[in-house]
C-alpha cells in the first residue's frame, strides 16, 4: 500500500510537469491554431539561463528562468508568427519547426552539445518523512506551483478583460476582432503567458534532472504534446488532465510492469494512448473552438 | 457618415462586387438587399476589414477604411453584427456583453443598464452561458453587444435569418426603436418587402452592382425591377 501511494505521489508530480506544458501548448493553440514545435525550445533557453546563473541567489536565478522564456515567446512571435499569421496551418507549423531547429542550432554554435551540470536549488532535492512516505522538496515545489498557476490562469481567464478577450479570441477569432479587440495583443498575451509556464517547467526540470543540454525540451515538449492530444487540443483544462493521465500512465506502467520489459515501458504507456485515441479521437474534453478557424 | 466609391472585390479572380457605389449619412437607416450571391456580404464585409477591395474607397467620416484591420475599424465606431450572430458560446452572456467595451468604449453604468432594459432575456440569463441561449435571445445578445460600443455605425447582416416569424418582428421592432433613438444603421437582408418598408433608402443589388436605388415609394412604384432581381412580388 505504501508503494501505491509512492507512486501516486510520483505520478501527480510528474504529472504537474506535463500538465504545465501542456497548457502552454494548448494556449497558444487556442488563439493561433498553432501547435508550436517551438515551446520545447523556449524549456531548453530558460534552462541555459539558470546555467549562466545558478551562482547568483536563488531568487534572481528564478527570475531569470521565468523571464527569459517570456522574452523569447514574444520575439519569437513578433519575428516568425506574425508575418505567417494568416497563411494556412501547415505554414505556421513549419514555421514553427523552423524556429525550434534554430534555437537549438544557435545553442550548438555559440556553446556547446554537451550537457552541463547544474545545480540549482539543491535543497529541494531533500526529501522529508511522513507517514512512511518519502517526498522530495521539489515534489512539493513542482506540485504547489502547478496550482498556483492552474488557479492563476483561470483568475486571469474569467476574471481580467484581456482574459474573456482571449477566451473570446481562442473561439471565434474573427468576431473577436470585429469587436475591437487586438488580435496582435491578445496573441501577444497567448505567447508570453505559455513563456511563463515553460519558464516553471525549466526551473523544475533542471532542478530535477540537474542538467542541460540543446536537444533537452524536444522529448517534454512530445510528451506535452501528446498530453493535449489525450484531453482534447485546444481545451485548457484537457491539456491539464491529460498531462495528470499521461503521468500517472506512465509511473505505474513503469512501477507495476514485469522488470523483463522494462525496455518497453514507453512503447505499452503509448498504446494506452492510442486506445484512448482510437476511444476518442477528439480528445476527453474536446473544445467546440478547435473545429473552426476562420 | 460613410461613403463608398467605385468599390471592386474579387475573390481570386472571380468579381464579387463591381464599381459599387453607397453612401449613409448621419441618422439613416439604409437597406441593403438583392438575391444570394448579390454581393451583400461582401459588401459590408469590406466596411468592417474582412475583405480586400481591389478598388474604391471607403470613406467613413472622412478617413478611408481600406486595408484597415478589422479591429481598427470597430474602435473607429463601426459596429458589425455579421450574419449567424456569433454569439461567444464559450462565454457568459455578461461576459460576451463585455465585448460591446473590446472597441475601447468605457463601461458606463446607465448606458448599460438601459441597453439591458431594451432586452428582458439578457438580464434574466446575465450569469448563464450564451450557447443556452434561444435563436432570437442569441441575437437579442448580438444587438446589446454592439450597441454597449454606441457604434457611430450599426451594420447588420440578415439579422432575421434563421428566426421565427415572431421573433423576426421583434428584430424589426427593435430596428424601428434604435432609428427613432437617431442610431445609424446599414440593414443587409433578403427579407425585401420589409426592409424597403422600414429603410430611408434602399439599395437593391444584384451580380455585384447596384441595380437600384430608392425610397420606398420609389421601389415600389418599379416592382418590375424588384421582381427581376428578387424573384418574387413585393
Amino acid at each position: 500500500m505504501h508503494a501505491f501511494f509512492q507512486h501516486l505521489i510520483d505520478s501527480i508530480t510528474l504529472g504537474s510537469l506535463y500538465a504545465v506544458m501542456g497548457l502552454s501548448i494548448a494556449l497558444v493553440f487556442g488563439i493561433m491554431r498553432l501547435v508550436n514545435f517551438a515551446q520545447g525550445d523556449l524549456v531548453m533557453v530558460g534552462a541555459y539561463g539558470s546555467a549562466f546563473f545558478s551562482h547568483a541567489p536563488w531568487i534572481f536565478t528564478l527570475i531569470i528562468v521565468l523571464v527569459v522564456p517570456i522574452v523569447f515567446a514574444l520575439i519569437i512571435e513578433r519575428i516568425a508568427f506574425r508575418p505567417v499569421r494568416m497563411a494556412s496551418d501547415s505554414t505556421l507549423l513549419v514555421t514553427s519547426f523552423a524556429v525550434s531547429y534554430l534555437l537549438e542550432s544557435l545553442v550548438l554554435l555559440f556553446l556547446s552539445a554537451t550537457p552541463r551540470g547544474v545545480n540549482l536549488a539543491p535543497a529541494l532535492g531533500h526529501p522529508f518523512h511522513v507517514a512512511g512516505l518519502l517526498i522530495p522538496w521539489l515534489d512539493v515545489a513542482t506540485v504547489s506551483s502547478t496550482a498556483v498557476l492552474l488557479v492563476g490562469l483561470s483568475w486571469f481567464l474569467s476574471k481580467t478583460r484581456t482574459g474573456v478577450y482571449m477566451r473570446a479570441a481562442a473561439e471565434d477569432f474573427t468576431t473577436a476582432r470585429l469587436m475591437g479587440v487586438r488580435a496582435n495583443r491578445v496573441i501577444a498575451a497567448a505567447f508570453a503567458i505559455s513563456g511563463l509556464l515553460t519558464g516553471v517547467t525549466a526551473y523544475l526540470t533542471v532542478a530535477k534532472t540537474g542538467q542541460v543540454y540543446p536537444a533537452m525540451g524536444v522529448n517534454l515538449l512530445l510528451v506535452a504534446f501528446v498530453a493535449t492530444t489525450i484531453g482534447g487540443l485546444g481545451s485548457l483544462s484537457g491539456a491539464v488532465l491529460g498531462g495528470y493521465i499521461l503521468g500517472a500512465i506512465t509511473i505505474f506502467i513503469r512501477a507495476y510492469f514485469p522488470a523483463q520489459l522494462a525496455s518497453f515501458t514507453q512503447a505499452f504507456t503509448y498504446l494506452i494512448v492510442i486506445a484512448i485515441l482510437v476511444y476518442r479521437p477528439q480528445g476527453l474534453l474536446s473544445s467546440r473552438a478547435n473545429r473552426t478557424r476562420v | 457618415m460613410i461613403r463608398i466609391e467605385n468599390l471592386s472585390v474579387s475573390y481570386r479572380k472571380v468579381p464579387a462586387l463591381v464599381d459599387v457605389s453607397i453612401s449613409v449619412g448621419k441618422g439613416e437607416l439604409i437597406g441593403l438587399i438583392g438575391p444570394n450571391g448579390a454581393g451583400k456580404s461582401t459588401l459590408v464585409k469590406a466596411i468592417a476589414g474582412l475583405v480586400k477591395p481591389s478598388s474604391g474607397s471607403i470613406l467613413f467620416d472622412g478617413t478611408d477604411l481600406r486595408g484597415k484591420y478589422p479591429e481598427d475599424i470597430a474602435r473607429l465606431g463601426v459596429s458589425f453584427v455579421p450574419e449567424g450572430r456569433h454569439i461567444f458560446q464559450s462565454l457568459s452572456v455578461a461576459e460576451n456583453l463585455s465585448l460591446g467595451y473590446a472597441s475601447g468604449r468605457a463601461y458606463e453604468e446607465s448606458t448599460h443598464e438601459a441597453v439591458l432594459d431594451q432586452f428582458p432575456a439578457l438580464r434574466r440569463y446575465y450569469n448563464d452561458s450564451a450557447a443556452g441561449l434561444s435563436g432570437g435571445e442569441q441575437q437579442q445578445l448580438a444587438f446589446a453587444r454592439a450597441l454597449l460600443a454606441k457604434p457611430k455605425l450599426l451594420i447588420l447582416d440578415e439579422p432575421s435569418l434563421g428566426l421565427a416569424p415572431l421573433v423576426i418582428d421583434s428584430v424589426f421592432e427593435t430596428l424601428e426603436k434604435l432609428r427613432t433613438d437617431g442610431v445609424t444603421i446599414l440593414l443587409v437582408e433578403q427579407n425585401a418587402s420589409r426592409t424597403v418598408a422600414i429603410a430611408d433608402r434602399t439599395y437593391v443589388l444584384g451580380g455585384g452592382k447596384i441595380r437600384k436605388e430608392g425610397t420606398a415609394a420609389q421601389l415600389l412604384n418599379r416592382d418590375d425591377m424588384l421582381e427581376t432581381y428578387l424573384g418574387k412580388s413585393v
